[in-house]
């Protein structure tokens, strides 16, 4: 799992970031439905090879776990990397607005 | 020319050919035996007339590595029509179908993605006519 600046790297893409507020509001798909929704929600039109990579970067960065269920292999979102960040500023993450 | 007969491979000619009747609603149309396998199709009910499934055997060396990498991305290999995938989504599921992609709105048309337990995902789509 890679460190904090792999998570920023991972999440300096709109794709990137697209796939994981897909993530978000439905978490665990394959890579053949989160092309779909990509295509269908999004109408972004990158290659099934692109979004294979980007998952790739995703994962290396820790903030998407897979899971193999039956002959498929699901995608997660994990948070675990994000409150890295938020740990090392508690001082102001998290406050409320004033 | 015209689609008269597509194909799927399939680990168990009978088991596929009782899930594809059974379970999905569709018709026997052939059902020759050749060899150990059969030539065995199979056609939709409301369009008796139209394009055969050929439900083939999948015993080339090929076949196993070429479905388990689709399967792992989760690509279907076939695509049949239905008025509604939302109501087939429920009533396959409470006939113990596994989706691996719940009924996605694409505003056009809507689409999921099953098991057809006989090693192919299926993906359904109802398409939306303009309006």
């Amino acid at each position: 799992m890679g460190g904090v600046a792999d998570v920023f790297r991972a999440l300096d893409d709109e794709t990137r970031r697209l796939i994981l507020d897909e993530l978000a509001a439905s978490d665990g798909q394959t890579l053949f439905e989160i092309c779909t929704l990509l295509t269908t929600r999004h109408r972004l039109s990158s290659t099934r090879q692109a979004i294979s990579q980007h998952l790739a970067v995703l994962e290396s960065a820790g903030l998407v776990v897979t899971e193999r269920r039956g002959r498929s292999k699901f995608h997660f979102f994990n948070p675990e990397p994000l409150t890295e960040i938020t740990r090392r500023w508690p001082s102001v993450v998290g406050k409320e607005d004033p | 020319m015209k689609i008269r007969l597509t194909s799927l491979f399939v680990d168990d000619q009978r088991a596929a050919l009782a899930f594809y009747t059974e379970v999905l609603g569709f018709t026997k149309r052939r059902d020759v035996p050749i060899g150990d396998a059969s030539w065995l199709t199979v056609v939709s009910t409301e369009d008796p007339e139209g394009p055969e499934l050929l439900l083939e055997p999948s015993g080339h060396p090929a076949v196993k590595p070429y479905r388990d990498a689709l399967a792992e991305d989760g690509i279907p290999l076939a695509q049949f029509a239905v008025d509604d995938v939302e109501a087939e989504h429920e009533r396959l599921t409470k006939l113990g179908v596994v989706f691996t992609q719940p009924p996605i709105d694409g505003g056009d048309y809507t689409t999921a993605v099953f098991d057809d337990t006989c090693g192919n995902l299926i993906q359904l789509i109802a398409e939306r006519p303009a309006p």
